[in-house]
């Protein structure tokens, strides 16, 4: 396998075979080698060269205390917050913005000796599932790309299904982690809700938004997924609970366990390539030794519908801030008010305002209760649709998605595009921790099987991803022309 | 519809029409940091925009954390007014555009505040007022802005410091049982006068730590239904309230006797004009949109959070002032000044402490040290002389080794620098002459001195007495006991 | 359920969005067909079901009443796009 794992690079540090700078270079060229795939935002240069150099001291002196993240570099979506570093959420409306202060997350990473190289592409405020929204151009998949990486966070997807960097960072709010994953033939884990902070992560839906890695082997998401779950008092959301040690779980099979499959997500309305490759799938579980049975989570159907609200007035809130008072985007007026007008109208995306005007109507007074108390009521019925279904499974597999990448430009309608998440937004509704590892290829495309588990048990998905993954060996799959070099110097 | 005067007064208005007023007011609270973040509360005098963090400038990424101390005294302000404190409460967003307002919405409480149905009783002119609390929540406050020549109206820009933003403020929401202006200032000074107690707010109206808004409508007398409510807005002083409500009583009163109707609105007080002035503008209606606020988790507080807040709260004014008449025989009226200000009443309670009878002490901060906490604008616990010196001082009278002249003379001169009103006596030699043959002595000599005066005293004249009590005084350098020496005097002048 | 142009109008206003004669037909014909679909909620009965803000599950997260640093003046201001001295400038607040 040509694309290194973050195992073994911390292997080859160690082994003085290479360094931090020198990965992180070898990362940086092979991302520019890329550029037509459009993955990349910017390259935060001044940043890896002292987490590199930092890297390099730890090993040398004090190697008992590196981690397995030491040295290795990666590339995070432009929603996360460095100190310092442009994050502009793919808008305009935040073009040159500089945070003077560092997210949690991130710099949970950067303590433990990882090295951002470069700010990855997203649909513009983490909304859409194709990273055609981004005002500052679409991202191709490393498969074919002509076709979408998915979204919201497609630059990340990309840059790990290239080969680019061992890992990366993205956010799920409704899908944007699993769907990219499952177009790009990655992994791709969403941690429980409250799992790891938000602090740092420009937010899009308070209630739905999560942090979480995309890597090539689940493996290497447990190992970025320990770096930055926990606690966080700056964060009133995240769990005070311990972190569930995960390395112990992955390599103990699924022998034994019961897995539910949702009745509702193998119904209609998926292709055929990714019907029979999750169902391939499943086969496979049964082999290594789970009971298959299969489940119903009924309000499935409402499940867009609930998000579609609640998702979009949450964000009409979060996004007030950008006003163009005390950063961002400033469209100059006389008055205030117009200045309000032309600043939000020119520097958001159609995508962004749809959202906006949707969430702002779910609100406003005489429709509150029909559509906002309506939809937090559903989501409540959800949820507890999972809650019954796990007192009778241990976890759930099914589809990540009911389709395959996508041509860029096929699904200009909207609401074409949120059908894109229907298997994946109820996990953010039940704040569930859920996974997209690959399963196999629909003509050549990359398809993903999807891993669900209760509330907690994110060691628990993590081990039944794990057991597939090393019985089929889909995750050594690679895009049968990548314009990337290996990240590992010969 | 009767015309009447167009001049009507305000009796004359309120013969015919009750005023409806319910009042909000909006207090500080004296917490060391803000109430999402750890900026300081204390924010007055600090450079524009330096008590500012990510969390209170409302950049993207950032979260609220609540402050614990903001929730207790909020809860601690809603046992003082006799509220209920449900078990469950939340914040919520009011979402609106203000550049004041950096988020774009403001995290506060809408249909599940911390307490509800609470009641504050207070006196006007010897009478008890009750008036409902309706409710009484938390939230954060704005920023400032300063328009370009001061006046929002006509300012071609602003600027804008987030120094405040995020300052826990307390709301607290009264029932419209107010009728008249006078209540409603005496509702005010009695609930600053009860924040200010129990610690949570400095009572502080000019700086805006205490900020009052009203609401007042008119109807006719023996009308149940309320009439059109107008708000008001702007009022900086108890005094300005007090005035602007019956400006507004006054201006309503005679729009309806000239069956006009009164327009739903907020007005301006503009203290320069002695009026209201409409503060209708382009704006756009405000749809609030309050939804639950997603960044933080829900509030239970249970019986024991509640008793541990109730058990913390301090003695509340009515309740010192009913103390003090009962442990120190004060009358109601010196309680009630006593009490005005809680520091006074510290300093009473600690002169009672160290000695000092209670009337006696009564008199002294009544009287002279109020007067010169005012001439000095610095109040005895600020005092370089403090509550210790000035029991020291006011001992010394009771023993009778200084006189009450003496006294104020030393209190005057020690107020403000501070010192030992015992050692200063004794290093200029100013006690008081009390030995029973000296002033015998020095009375024997003024008869002797004075026998004009003492003949116009014989002959029926008093004041012919006070000039020889000023001789007596003028011979011991205004030292002896003034009492004891008319005394004398009388004893050796009237056979 | 036909979302009326005026309503858009109105909800663009509420949130702050500029938007030309043109954009305004487009948001409302594409806000209306989202609408309908989510629409289909009403058909869900949720008698009974209480209303989930979060799904976290808990209650009471607060801090304790410390003070922590500020940003300096100059970090606060940095990406002002508008400014006097020390603080943010804005225009006319009412016309």
């Amino acid at each position: 396998m040509s694309h290194p794992t973050v195992a073994d690079l911390g292997a080859s540090l160690r082994r003085g075979e290479t360094s931090p700078a020198e990965l992180a270079a070898a990362s940086r060229s092979a991302l520019e080698s890329l550029a037509s795939l459009n993955p990349v935002l910017r390259y935060t240069d001044e940043l890896a060269e002292r987490q590199a150099a930092r890297a390099a001291r730890t090993l040398a002196e004090s190697p008992d205390t590196a981690g397995p993240l030491c040295g290795v570099p990666f590339a995070y979506k432009d929603v996360l917050c460095v100190e310092g570093v442009e994050t502009t959420a793919g808008s305009r409306i935040l073009q040159g913005y500089v945070p003077p202060y560092t997210g949690t997350a991130l710099g949970r990473l950067l303590d433990a000796g990882a090295v951002p190289v470069a700010v990855t592409n997203c649909d513009e405020f983490a909304m859409g599932s194709s990273n055609e929204n981004s005002a500052f151009g679409p991202v191709g998949n490393p498969w074919d790309p002509s076709r979408v990486p998915g979204g919201s966070s497609g630059g990340s997807a990309a840059v790990v299904a290239a080969g680019a960097v061992p890992f990366s960072l993205g956010t799920d709010t409704g899908g944007s982690i699993r769907q990219p994953a499952s177009f790009c033939g990655v992994a791709g884990f969403k941690p429980t809700y409250g799992r790891v902070s938000r602090y740092g992560l420009i937010a899009f839906a308070s209630s739905l938004d999560q942090i979480g890695p995309f890597a090539r082997s689940v493996d290497d998401v447990a190992q970025v997924f320990t770096a930055i779950a926990g606690h966080d008092p700056r964060d009133s959301t995240s769990s005070p609970t311990a972190v569930e040690p995960v390395e112990e779980q992955l390599g103990r099979g699924v022998e034994g366990m019961r897995l539910g499959v949702p009745h509702e997500y193998l119904a209609e309305g998926l292709e055929p390539g990714v019907r029979t490759a999750v169902e391939s799938a499943l086969a496979e579980l049964e082999k290594l030794g789970a009971t298959l049975e299969e489940v119903s989570l009924p309000s499935t159907s409402a499940a867009l519908s609930t998000y579609y609200i609640i998702a979009p007035a949450e964000c009409s809130a979060n996004l007030a801030r950008m006003d163009g008072v005390r950063f961002g985007l400033h469209v100059d007026r006389p008055s205030l008010t117009d200045t309000y007008l032309a600043t939000r109208g020119q520097g958001f995306g159609p995508e962004v305002k749809r959202r906006i005007m949707l969430g702002t109507y779910a609100l406003s007074s005489g429709y509150y209760d029909a559509y906002y108390r309506k939809a937090q009521k559903v989501r409540t019925l959800i949820a507890e649709e999972f809650d019954r279904a796990f007192e009778r499974v241990d976890a759930l597999v099914c589809p990540t998605s009911p389709i395959v990448a996508f041509p860029k430009g096929a699904r200009s309608d909207p609401l074409s595009m949120y059908l894109c998440d229907v298997l994946t937004l109820p996990v953010n509704l039940a704040g569930l921790p859920g996974i997209s590892v690959p399963c196999g290829l629909s003509e050549g495309l990359a398809v993903g099987l999807q891993v669900i588990g209760p509330r907690f048990q994110d060691a628990r998905v993590l081990r039944v991803a794990h057991a597939y993954e090393q019985a089929t060996g889909w995750h050594a799959e690679q895009p049968p022309a990548p314009p990337a070099a290996s990240a590992i110097p010969r | 519809m009767t015309t009447t005067s167009a001049v009507s007064t305000l009796e004359q208005v309120v013969e015919r029409y009750e005023p409806v007023i319910g009042l909000e007011v909006h207090g500080q609270l004296l917490t060391a940091s803000k109430m999402f973040c750890g900026c300081s509360a204390d924010y007055i005098g600090s450079p524009p925009n330096s008590n500012t963090c990510p969390v209170c400038l409302g950049l993207p990424g950032v979260l609220p954390v609540i402050n614990r101390v903001a929730v207790e005294y909020t809860v601690r302000t809603a046992l003082a007014l006799n509220c209920e404190i449900p078990e469950h409460s939340k914040f919520d967003r009011k979402n609106y555009f203000y550049p004041d307002l950096p988020k774009g919405y403001q995290i506060s409480q809408w249909d599940m505040p911390f307490s509800r149905n609470g009641h504050l009783t207070f006196l006007v002119d010897g009478e008890e007022v009750r008036c409902g609390i309706t409710r009484v929540h938390l939230e954060e406050d704005t920023g400032t802005l300063q328009h370009a020549g001061d006046i929002l109206q006509q300012a071609r820009s602003s600027v804008v410091d987030l120094n405040r933003a995020g300052v826990p403020l307390m709301e607290i929401v009264g029932e419209p049982d107010l009728r008249s202006s006078e209540q409603a200032r005496e509702y005010l000074v009695r609930l600053r006068q009860i924040l200010v107690y129990i610690g949570v707010n400095d009572g502080n109206l000019e700086q805006g730590s205490f900020r009052c808004d009203a609401n007042i409508s008119l109807r006719r007398r023996g009308e149940t239904e309320l009439g059109v409510k107008v708000e008001v807005k702007n009022m900086n002083s108890f005094r300005a309230v007090q005035r602007a409500l019956d400006f507004e009583i006054v201006r309503q009163g005679r729009l309806l006797d000239q069956g006009e109707t009164i327009a739903q609105e907020t007005r301006g007080w503009v203290e320069a004009k002695g009026a209201t002035i409409s503060q209708r503008s382009k704006e756009y209606a405000h749809d609030y949109r309050y939804f639950p606020e997603p960044d933080l988790p829900p509030l239970h507080l249970g019986a024991d959070f509640v008793e541990r807040v109730r058990a913390g709260l301090p003695e509340l004014p009515q309740q010192l002032v009913e103390r003090l008449q009962r442990e120190h025989g004060l009358s109601a009226y010196d309680a009630a000044i006593i009490t005005a200000e809680r520091e006074d009443a510290r300093a009473f309670e600690a002169l009672v402490a160290a000695g000092v009878p209670a009337k006696a002490a009564a008199n002294w901060l009544m009287g002279e040290v109020a007067r010169l906490s005012r001439e000095s604008r610095t109040p005895l616990h600020r005092s370089g002389l403090g509550v210790d010196g000035l029991a020291a001082l006011i001992t010394l009278v009771e023993q009778g080794s200084i006189n009450g002249s003496t006294a104020k003379d030393l209190l005057d001169e020690l107020y403000l620098p501070g010192g030992d009103p015992a050692a200063v006596v004794r290093e200029r030699g100013l006690a008081q002459v009390s030995d029973q043959a000296e002033l015998e002595r020095l009375v024997d000599a003024v008869i002797a001195e004075n026998p004009a005066a003492v003949a116009d005293f014989r002959g029926g004249k008093e004041q012919a007495l006070q000039r020889l009590v000023g001789g007596v005084m003028k011979a011991t350098r205004g030292r002896a006991d003034a009492r004891v020496v008319t005394g004398l005097l009388r004893e050796r002048l009237v056979p | 359920m036909t979302l009326a142009r005026d309503q858009v109008a109105h909800v663009a206003m509420l949130a702050r969005l500029g938007l030309s004669d043109e954009e305004l037909e487009r948001y409302r014909e594409q806000l209306d067909a989202i609408l309908a679909h989510v629409d289909r909620l009403q058909r869900v009965d949720t008698s009974g079901v209480g209303e989930t803000a979060q799904v976290g599950g808990l209650v009471n997260a607060w801090r304790e009443d410390v003070r922590g640093e500020c940003l300096p003046v100059e970090a606060a201001l940095a990406n002002a796009p508008k400014r006097r001295r020390d603080h943010f400038e804005v225009g006319a607040i009412q016309e």
